[in-house]
Order: structure tokens, then C-alpha cells, then sequence
């Protein structure tokens, strides 16, 4: 393998190649890329999975979070056939994990949470490997390109950083051209660096059709990255809507505080769709809403000649949103009970 | 998928599937060779061989061994002994390793079965075995003057229902052992006494009747016992023949039964 392996790419960056484009692009969208309805799995007393139910469009990164123990891994597990539920039905563009599980294996890739290789093996015979287990598999040095990796294919696995690693992982899990990807806790143990670095990959990927289910304890993660995500919390899911949506449900939504340079009358601001609630504090103003909130309360305020001082904002965020709904508290890494 | 079957619903076309199979083994004989202690089974017999061809007292024929030399009577312990190496290490040690490092579960969310990964391995060590076998018998006869297998076709059947036996074996290790460090305990624990009847220490012909008996139902003695028979010729040695494949069917239903993928 004349692999210079001089030059080491650190950041993935996004090339309009192939490599990872899901297989049978062509085929048409019958439905949901996951759907998963009443799923219900105990071990001996313990209830891990109760009732869960979501689907997830194709293409979409949808996230399932919430705290260690919670049922996150469980769903994900039984979702890709690695467990089989108590009761419950799950679809994977329309497949049975359980009754179809070679086409199954075929079309999604998973990256396990905890999952290493042999130490004295290289990246490429590694990839070169689980790349036969396909039908129609990725290009491996594309893969490598995309994922930064493409200096280390000769490098032995233990000789890979903790980030490097995590992105092979990745890169398994992307190599049969999935059409549906299940990461679980990609990012963790990642400095902050790789972890953005991975984001923008995970982003990629999806920009090129490929859905996203993301398992995650890591708020900042599902933010950022999900189009809707899943609360889980001792195994049922306590919530389900885009991250802001959710944010806005635990908070009643942002709101804006300012001094209006001139009195105004609260129904300039009540008639905004934007606007839920407007309340005065002394002097200041405080309205509280929803999407374009400052800009819509800003040019109303301007159409009535009126300038606003001292503009605070304050905006809730997911993590608002885990304690509101699940009594919970959770640290900067994630969540702890 | 946590009790040992292969799947046999396989998802690739025939030659992509052996395609496949044969990129795992290739990888699997690179991590024995990058990992040598994974080919010490093959080895270590040989080195002893050579040692004890050396020693001036080892070529005389005893008495109490039967008219045979002591050289002549470590042939066949020394064959067992790099069988037994690869059975109760070469076997559980990268079986409970890949189990501990997720390589297992990883697999089997893969079109592959994690299964594959075990035939694989037991592909690489009956290579290593039979490799070691032949050039340990090789080297007996034509450097060390050993007389060769009487009865070749006998002697070739009892190396193979000995593997047959010392596998399973090797599989029920794998299957008790949560960690790598577990399987090497577990492994050694299993070795020395099995080796201990094998004659390693002290050849059958000088046991006493008691520990003979023992040795006998042991899957080590019974291996030496049809090797030694088949070497000097005479008639089939059925007894341990029958033993050895008892300890095939009760340890590979046993490993079936209690072998977990993660």
C-alpha cells in the first residue's frame, strides 16, 4: 500500500464525490426512513424501553437523547435488530430488523457506542475487510478523504488518536453506502476540536441523503446538529419536536427585555404572531415568544417611531429543556441523575 | 444471535461471500503473526523436540517403556502439546478478546455474522496445527531418526479427532471467560493438568495403574494414547478414538450452549 502517509488531513473536508452517497439513489421514498411504534423491551424486572414511538423522515437527522440508562442505547439496539422487543413493530424503509435482517444489515450502517478493533491491524486492511461484506460498498480512499484519515491508511489501529479512531468507527459504519446511519455517542470522549469536526462530517453525510439517527447524551450535539430529537427519560420519550420547539415548550419560549426609548401600547407588540405575552417591569418591557422574536419586536417598535435601549436577550436551549420536562439536571459533558 | 449457530441465510452471492470469508482469514493470519504469542503452539513443540533430540539419554530404548526410546515416546506428547496450546490459548484468547472489545457485536450489525470470525480463527489455528503437526513429525523422522507412523492414515485420523476434541474445549473457554485476562487464567488451568496426563512430565508407560486409568478419559491422554498406538501400527486404537469424540460432541454442545457474542 504506497501510502505516503506524510500529510494527515485533521479536518473532514467536504468533497461532492460519491463515496458515501446512500445505494440505489433512484429508489423512491415510500414512507419513513425509521419508524418505530410501541417499542417495549425489559430485562427480567427492569423496564429498559416503554412505549416508544417516533419515525423519522428520510434524510433527516433525528436525535435520541437523554441521560445514561435511560433507554437510548436499547431503542437504537433494537431498532438496528441487535435486540429483538418484547412488542412493538419497527420499520426500516419498510424492512423488519428482526424478519429481514440481511437486507437490513445491508442498508443501514451502525457505529456502537464502545466498540474497538484489533490492535495490530491497519486502517486499510480493516476497511478493505468490512468493505467485502458489501454489495455495492463505498471507494475506501474516498471515505478516507472525506473523514480525514487519508494519511493513516497504513497506520496500525492502536497507533490511531481517540478522535481517528471514533472517525473509522464512523467510517465502518458509512462503508456500505447505508441508507440509513445509527451513531451511537460518536463523539464521545472526542476534544472539542474533533467533536465539531465530526459534526461537520456527520453533516455531510446527511447532506448527501443519507438519514441520521443519532444517539446522544451530549446536548450541545443534538442542537446542533438534529432536526428533531427525541427526550427519553426512564425509557419512554418525554418529549419530541425540533430542538428550538422544545426549548420553547420548556421556557415558554425566549423572551426579550428593553427599554422603549418612548411609552408604548402593548398591543403594537400582542399582535405579532411572534409574540405570546408582554409583561412590564418598571421601566423595562418583556415579551416573551417565539422564532424571529427580536427582529419582529424590533421593527414593530420602529413602524411606531419607538427605539429600544438595554436589549437583553435571554433564549432557553435544550438543556432548559431536559430539566423542565424530566426534573433533571445535567453537567456540561451531559447528564447526570 | 447469542447462542453459537452459523447463520446459514447469508446474505452475499457465493463468490462475493467467499470473498469475504477469505478477507477475514487473511486478516486473521496477519494478527497471528503480528501477535506471535498467538503461534508460540506451533513453535514451542518443535524447540522441545530439538531439545530432547539433543539429549544423549532420550535415545536409548527403555525396558520400561515399552522397548521405545524416551525420544520416540515424546513424539506424540509433543504433537498434543502443540495442539493443546492451540486449543486452550490460540483459540479462547482472540475469541474473548474481539468479545471484549465489541468486535463481535460490531460484526454483527454487519451483512456478516459474527460467526464467521470464529470459523475464520479456527481456520488460522488448524493451520498452525496441522503446519506444526507435520513439521513436528518431519522433523522427528528425518532429522531425529523417530520411527515414522506405522499406520499414517490412523495416525492422521487421530490428530484430526483430537483437534475435534481439543477445539470445543477451547470454545467452552471462550464461552466462561469474560476477559481476555480471564481466558489466559482459565486456559492455563486447563493446559497443565490435561498436560500433566498427556505424560508431558511423566510418560504414561512409567504412571502408576491409577493414574493411567485417569489418563485415559482424559481428552490429552486419550489423544496421546491413539497417536502413540496408530505410530507403532497394530490395530485401530478405538478406545480413545471413542473418548476423543465424546469430548467433541459433550464440549461442542456444551460451547453451543453457553458461547455468548457479547
Amino acid at each position: 500500500m504506497g501510502v505516503s502517509g506524510s500529510v494527515e488531513a485533521d479536518a473532514p473536508t467536504r468533497t461532492t464525490g460519491t463515496a458515501i452517497s446512500p445505494r440505489r439513489p433512484g429508489q423512491a421514498a415510500n414512507g419513513p426512513a425509521v419508524e418505530i411504534a410501541h417499542l417495549r423491551k425489559t430485562y427480567g424486572p427492569l423496564v429498559a424501553v416503554d412505549d416508544v414511538s417516533f419515525s423519522v423522515a428520510e434524510g433527516e437527522i433525528f436525535g435520541i437523547l437523554g441521560p445514561n440508562g435511560a433507554g437510548k442505547t436499547t431503542t437504537a439496539e433494537c431498532a438496528i435488530g441487535l435486540r429483538s422487543p418484547d412488542s412493538g413493530t419497527i420499520r426500516l424503509l419498510g424492512l423488519d430488523p428482526q424478519a429481514d435482517r440481511n437486507e437490513v444489515h445491508e442498508i443501514v450502517g451502525v457505529q456502537l457506542q464502545a466498540s474497538a478493533l484489533p490492535a495490530k491491524l491497519r486502517v486499510g486492511e480493516i476497511l478493505d475487510m468490512y468493505r467485502s461484506f458489501y454489495r455495492d460498498p463505498a471507494d475506501i480512499s474516498e471515505l478516507l478523504d472525506v473523514l480525514g484519515l487519508a494519511g493513516k491508511r497504513t497506520d496500525y489501529y492502536k497507533s490511531l488518536s481517540g478522535g481517528q479512531r471514533q472517525r473509522l468507527s464512523i467510517a465502518l459504519a458509512l462503508i456500505g453506502r447505508p441508507k440509513i446511519a445509527v451513531l451511537d455517542e460518536m463523539t464521545t470522549g472526542l476534544d472539542p476540536q474533533a467533536r465539531r469536526d465530526v459534526w461537520e462530517l456527520i453533516e455531510g453525510v446527511r447532506d448527501r441523503g443519507v438519514t441520521i439517527v443519532l444517539v446522544t447524551h451530549f446536548m450541545e450535539e443534538a442542537e446542533r446538529l438534529c432536526d428533531r430529537v427525541a427526550l427519553i427519560d426512564n425509557g419512554r420519550i418525554a418529549a419530541l419536536d425540533t430542538p428550538s420547539n422544545l426549548a420553547v415548550k420548556a421556557r415558554g419560549g425566549k423572551s426579550v427585555r428593553f427599554l422603549p426609548s418612548a411609552p408604548i401600547d402593548d398591543r403594537v407588540l400582542t399582535g405579532l404572531p411572534e409574540v405570546s405575552r408582554v409583561e412590564h417591569e418598571g421601566q423595562h418591557v418583556v415579551v416573551t415568544g417565539t422564532g424571529e422574536l427580536v427582529n419582529a419586536v424590533l421593527f414593530s417598535l420602529a413602524a411606531v417611531g419607538v427605539t429600544a435601549r438595554d436589549v437583553q436577550l435571554d433564549s432557553s436551549n435544550l438543556e432548559d429543556a431536559f430539566v423542565k420536562l424530566t426534573g433533571r439536571h445535567m453537567d456540561k459533558e451531559g447528564l447526570t441523575t | 444471535m447469542s447462542s453459537l449457530s452459523l447463520s446459514l441465510s447469508l446474505p452475499l452471492p457465493g463468490t462475493a461471500r467467499r470473498a469475504a470469508f477469505g478477507k477475514i482469514v487473511v486478516n486473521e493470519a496477519r494478527l497471528a503473526w503480528r501477535r506471535p504469542v498467538g503461534l508460540l503452539g506451533g513453535v514451542v513443540p518443535i524447540l522441545l523436540l530439538v531439545i530432547f533430540g539433543e539429549l544423549p539419554a532420550f535415545q536409548h530404548a527403555a525396558p520400561s517403556l515399552g522397548g521405545l526410546s524416551p525420544f520416540d515416546v515424546y513424539v506424540p506428547i509433543l504433537v498434543v502439546f502443540g495442539l493443546a496450546m492451540l486449543a486452550t490459548f490460540g483459540l479462547p484468547i482472540p475469541l474473548v478478546t474481539y468479545r471484549e472489545l465489541g468486535v463481535l457485536r460490531r460484526l454483527s450489525t454487519t451483512p456478516v455474522p459474527p460467526s464467521w470470525l470464529l470459523a475464520a480463527q479456527a481456520v488460522v489455528q488448524l493451520c498452525v496445527a496441522l503446519a506444526g503437526t507435520v513439521v513436528l513429525v518431519v522433523v522427528a523422522v528425518t532429522v531425529f531418526g523417530a520411527a515414522p507412523p506405522k499406520n499414517p492414515g490412523e495416525f492422521a485420523l487421530s490428530v484430526l479427532l483430537s483437534i475435534a476434541g481439543l477445539l470445543p474445549i477451547g470454545l467452552m473457554i471462550a464461552a466462561i471467560a469474560r476477559t481476555a485476562n480471564a481466558a489466559s487464567v482459565i486456559g492455563r488451568l486447563a493446559f497443565f493438568p490435561m498436560m500433566f496426563f498427556a505424560g508431558l512430565w511423566l510418560p504414561r508407560e512409567l504412571m502408576p495403574a491409577v493414574l493411567l486409568d485417569i489418563s485415559n478419559y482424559t481428552p490429552l491422554g486419550a489423544s496421546v494414547e491413539a497417536m502413540q498406538d496408530s505410530m507403532l501400527g497394530g490395530t485401530l486404537p478405538v478406545a480413545p478414538l471413542l473418548v476423543l469424540a465424546a469430548y467433541a460432541v459433550v464440549f461442542g454442545f456444551l460451547a453451543k450452549r453457553f458461547f455468548r457474542w457479547e
